[in-house]
C-alpha cells in the first residue's frame, strides 16, 4: 500500500511538473505573413488605385467627359495635362521607393513603348510570358539579383478599355500594333526582398 | 618623430583653427565650384560623412533646378534592384559618381569627370534601335542639339516633331516685359520708413537724382534703402541684405548664380581679379554686388542689361555685341527708335524673365541668376531663344561655336539632323 501511494504521488509530482513547465514555455512565435498574400495585398491596392484614377478623374474629367484635362505622355508640357494611368502607376512606384526599399514594383511589358520597361531578369521575362500563356493566373517566384533573393510576383495587366489599346496601337515606338481588348498587354511585378 | 609631429601639427591647425584653408585643397576646382572653394563645408558639411552627406550638399543648390529640368536621369530611376547591373556601371544614385571635384586634369565641359562614351555602357542597343544612330561616334551623344543628361526639355522627340514648323524669325518678334517691381511694391515697400532729413539736406543733387527714378514712384525714401534692418541706423552703403528685404526673387537668384554665390556662402563677393576669364583691366578690382548694375539712384534697367555687362566682361562675345544683329536691336531701342520688347540685350539671354504665382498673381520677373540657362546651352531654347526664332533655326545657331563666340554674326554654319531624323520617325 504505502509502495503504491509512493508511486502513485512521484507519478503526479513528474506528471505535474511536466505539464508545470509545458505550460510556462514560451507560445509557438506566430508565422509571418506569407510573402504571396503580401504581394497580392500590395496589388490589390496598387489595382484599386490605377481602376479608379481612370475611372473616376480620366473617364470623368478627361476627353471623354468634362473635358477639363488632358491625359497625354507629355502631361507637363501641355495646359491642363493629366498623367496617363500607367505614368501615374510609375509615379506611385517612385514616390514609393523614395520612402522605403522593404519592396519596390514597376509596370511591364514584352512589348513596351519605353524600352526600360520591357524585362530585365529572366525571371521577369518567364513571369511575363507566364501571365501571357495562362490567362487569368499570376505568376509567383524567387530570384537572385546581386546578393539578395527577392521573391517576385508577376500580376497581368489586362486591356480593358478601347483608351489602352488604341494608344498603344497607335504609338510609333510601340512594337506591336495589333492589342485587342482582354489582352494581356503587360504585368506588374512586385518584388520583396526575402 | 618630430617632423611628423610638425606637419600633422601644421595641418591640424588649418584643419580646425584657420580661417583660410587654401593649403589643403588637394586639386585645382572646377570653373563651376572654384569660387567656393575656400569655403570647404558648403559641400564638405560634416567630417567623415560619406557620400550621403555630399549628396545632400549637391542637392541643397542644385536640386531645385534638376526638378524644374524634368531630370532625364533623376536618382529615383536608379533605385529599383533590377538596375542594379546599370549601377556596376556608374553608380549614378549619386552626383559625385560623374562630377568629382578637385580633380581638374580631367574634368571636361559641365563639370563630367568621366570618360565621353560613358552613355554607350548602359545603352548598348542604340546603334540597333536607331538606323540614324549607326554609324555616329561613341562618344557624339551629348553634342549639342542632341542630347543631354539631365535636361532634354528641348530636344526630347515629341518636342523636336511638335516645334519643327515655322520661320527662322518670327513676324512678331517681342519679349514679355518684366512687371514684378509695378506688382509687389504695394505689398513690400513698407508703410514706415526711418527719416534722415540732414543726409537729405546734404546731398541735392542725390536727391534730385533719385525722384526721377522707380524708387521714389513706389514711395521708397532714403530709409527705405539707407538703414540698418534690425536697428534702423543710418547706413551709408547698403549690402544686398538691404535690396533683398524687397527684392527677394532678385537676389535669391542672384545669389544662386556666379555673381553671388559666394555671398551665398558668406564669403566676400567676387571681383573679376579672382577668375580667369577675360574681363578689362579697369574692372579687375571691382567687387560684384546689386550697384555692379543697378545703379544706386537711378533707375535704367536697359543699361543694367546690356552696358552694365560691358563693364567687366571683355570676351569675344561680349565685344562682339555692337556689331551683331541683336546688339543693333538693342542699339535702337537705347537710342528710343524701336521698343523695348523688340530689342535683344545679354539680359534678354543671360537672365531671361520668368513667369512666377506670387500669391495667385502671375508676376513676369527676370531670373537673375545668370548661369540657369548657360550650360548646356540648350536650356536657352525655350525660354529665350523661340521667342522669336524657330526651334530648328535656335538649335543650329547654338550648335556653332564660331558663331556664339562672334556673338550670332552671321548665320549657321551646319544644320543638326535632330529635328529630321524624328520627323523621319514618325513618318515611317
Amino acid at each position: 500500500m504505502k509502495h503504491i501511494k509512493k508511486i502513485a504521488l512521484i507519478t503526479t509530482l513528474l506528471t505535474g511538473s511536466l505539464v508545470i513547465t509545458a505550460c510556462n514555455e514560451a507560445p509557438p512565435a506566430k508565422a509571418g505573413i506569407p510573402p504571396k498574400l503580401y504581394t497580392d495585398s500590395l496589388f490589390a491596392v496598387m489595382n484599386a488605385d490605377r481602376a479608379n484614377y481612370t475611372k473616376l478623374i480620366i473617364q470623368r474629367l478627361g476627353p471623354n467627359g468634362a473635358g477639363a484635362i488632358k491625359p497625354d505622355e507629355h502631361w507637363k508640357e501641355i495646359g491642363n495635362g493629366a498623367l496617363l494611368p500607367a505614368q501615374m502607376f510609375r509615379a506611385g512606384s517612385e514616390a514609393v521607393a523614395e520612402v522605403t526599399d522593404e519592396f519596390t514594383y514597376s509596370l511591364q511589358s514584352l512589348w513596351p513603348i519605353n524600352k526600360q520597361n520591357a524585362p530585365k531578369t529572366p525571371l521577369e521575362e518567364e513571369g511575363l510570358q507566364y501571365t501571357v500563356d495562362n490567362p487569368g493566373e499570376n505568376f509567383y517566384g524567387e530570384e537572385k539579383l546581386g546578393d539578395v533573393t527577392y521573391f517576385t510576383a508577376v500580376y497581368p495587366d489586362v486591356a480593358v478599355s478601347p483608351a489602352c489599346t488604341t494608344c498603344h496601337n497607335d504609338h510609333k515606338d510601340s512594337p506591336r500594333t495589333d492589342f485587342d481588348i482582354g489582352d494581356v498587354m503587360g504585368g506588374v511585378v512586385i518584388r520583396v526582398p526575402l | 618623430m618630430l617632423v611628423t609631429l610638425s606637419i600633422a601639427g601644421y595641418y591640424g591647425y588649418i584643419l580646425f583653427k584657420a580661417d583660410n584653408k587654401q593649403a589643403l585643397l588637394i586639386g585645382e576646382t572646377s570653373h563651376g565650384h572654384f569660387q567656393i572653394e575656400l569655403a570647404c563645408s558648403s559641400c564638405h558639411t560634416e567630417a567623415f560623412g560619406g557620400p550621403e552627406l555630399i549628396q545632400e550638399a549637391c542637392v541643397g543648390c542644385h536640386g531645385a533646378e534638376l526638378t524644374e529640368a524634368n531630370d532625364t536621369h533623376p536618382k529615383k530611376k536608379f533605385t529599383d534592384p533590377r538596375n542594379a547591373d546599370r549601377l556596376s556601371v556608374v553608380d549614378a544614385r549619386y552626383c559625385v559618381s560623374c562630377h568629382t571635384e578637385h580633380r581638374k586634369e580631367i574634368t571636361a565641359p559641365m563639370g563630367v569627370t568621366l570618360p565621353e562614351d560613358y552613355c554607350f555602357h548602359c545603352h548598348t542597343d542604340v546603334g540597333g534601335d536607331r538606323e540614324s544612330h549607326r554609324d555616329l561616334a561613341f562618344d557624339s551623344c551629348a553634342s549639342a542639339g542632341c542630347h543631354n543628361y539631365h535636361d532634354n526639355r528641348a530636344l526630347f522627340e515629341d518636342f523636336l516633331v511638335h516645334n519643327h514648323a515655322g520661320p527662322w524669325l518670327k513676324e512678331i518678334a517681342r519679349l514679355t516685359n518684366p512687371n514684378g517691381a509695378a506688382i509687389l511694391a504695394s505689398k513690400r515697400v513698407p508703410e514706415q520708413q526711418p527719416t534722415f532729413p540732414e543726409q537729405k539736406a546734404a546731398h541735392p543733387d542725390i536727391h534730385q537724382e533719385w525722384s526721377g527714378s522707380s524708387h521714389a514712384d513706389a514711395g521708397v525714401d532714403c530709409g527705405g534703402c539707407h538703414s540698418d534692418v534690425s536697428s534702423g541706423e543710418w547706413l551709408e552703403n547698403p549690402g544686398i541684405a538691404q535690396c533683398q528685404t524687397c527684392h527677394i526673387h532678385e537676389a535669391e537668384s542672384y545669389k544662386s548664380g556666379k555673381h553671388g554665390m559666394r555671398l551665398a556662402q558668406s564669403l566676400p563677393a567676387i571681383r573679376p581679379a579672382d577668375s580667369k576669364m577675360p574681363f578689362k583691366e579697369t574692372a579687375l578690382s571691382l567687387q560684384q554686388g546689386c550697384n555692379s548694375c543697378h545703379s544706386a539712384h537711378r533707375t535704367d534697367t536697359l543699361f543694367a542689361a546690356s552696358e552694365a555687362c560691358l563693364t567687366c566682361h571683355n570676351d569675344d562675345h561680349s565685344r562682339g555685341v555692337d556689331s551683331s544683329p541683336h546688339g543693333q536691336l538693342l542699339t535702337q531701342a537705347i537710342a528710343g527708335a524701336i521698343p523695348v520688347e523688340q530689342a535683344v540685350s545679354c539680359a534678354t539671354c543671360h537672365m531671361p524673365r520668368a513667369e512666377n504665382i506670387i500669391d495667385q498673381e502671375t508676376v513676369v520677373q527676370v531670373n537673375h541668376n545668370q548661369n540657369h540657362n548657360l550650360r548646356p546651352n540648350e536650356k536657352m531654347i525655350r525660354p529665350v531663344c523661340m521667342q522669336c526664332h524657330s526651334l530648328g533655326f535656335s538649335i543650329d545657331a547654338l550648335a556653332d561655336p564660331a558663331l556664339i563666340r562672334n556673338n550670332f554674326n552671321g548665320k549657321p554654319a551646319n544644320h543638326i539632323p535632330s529635328i529630321d531624323w524624328s520627323l523621319k520617325r514618325v513618318a515611317d
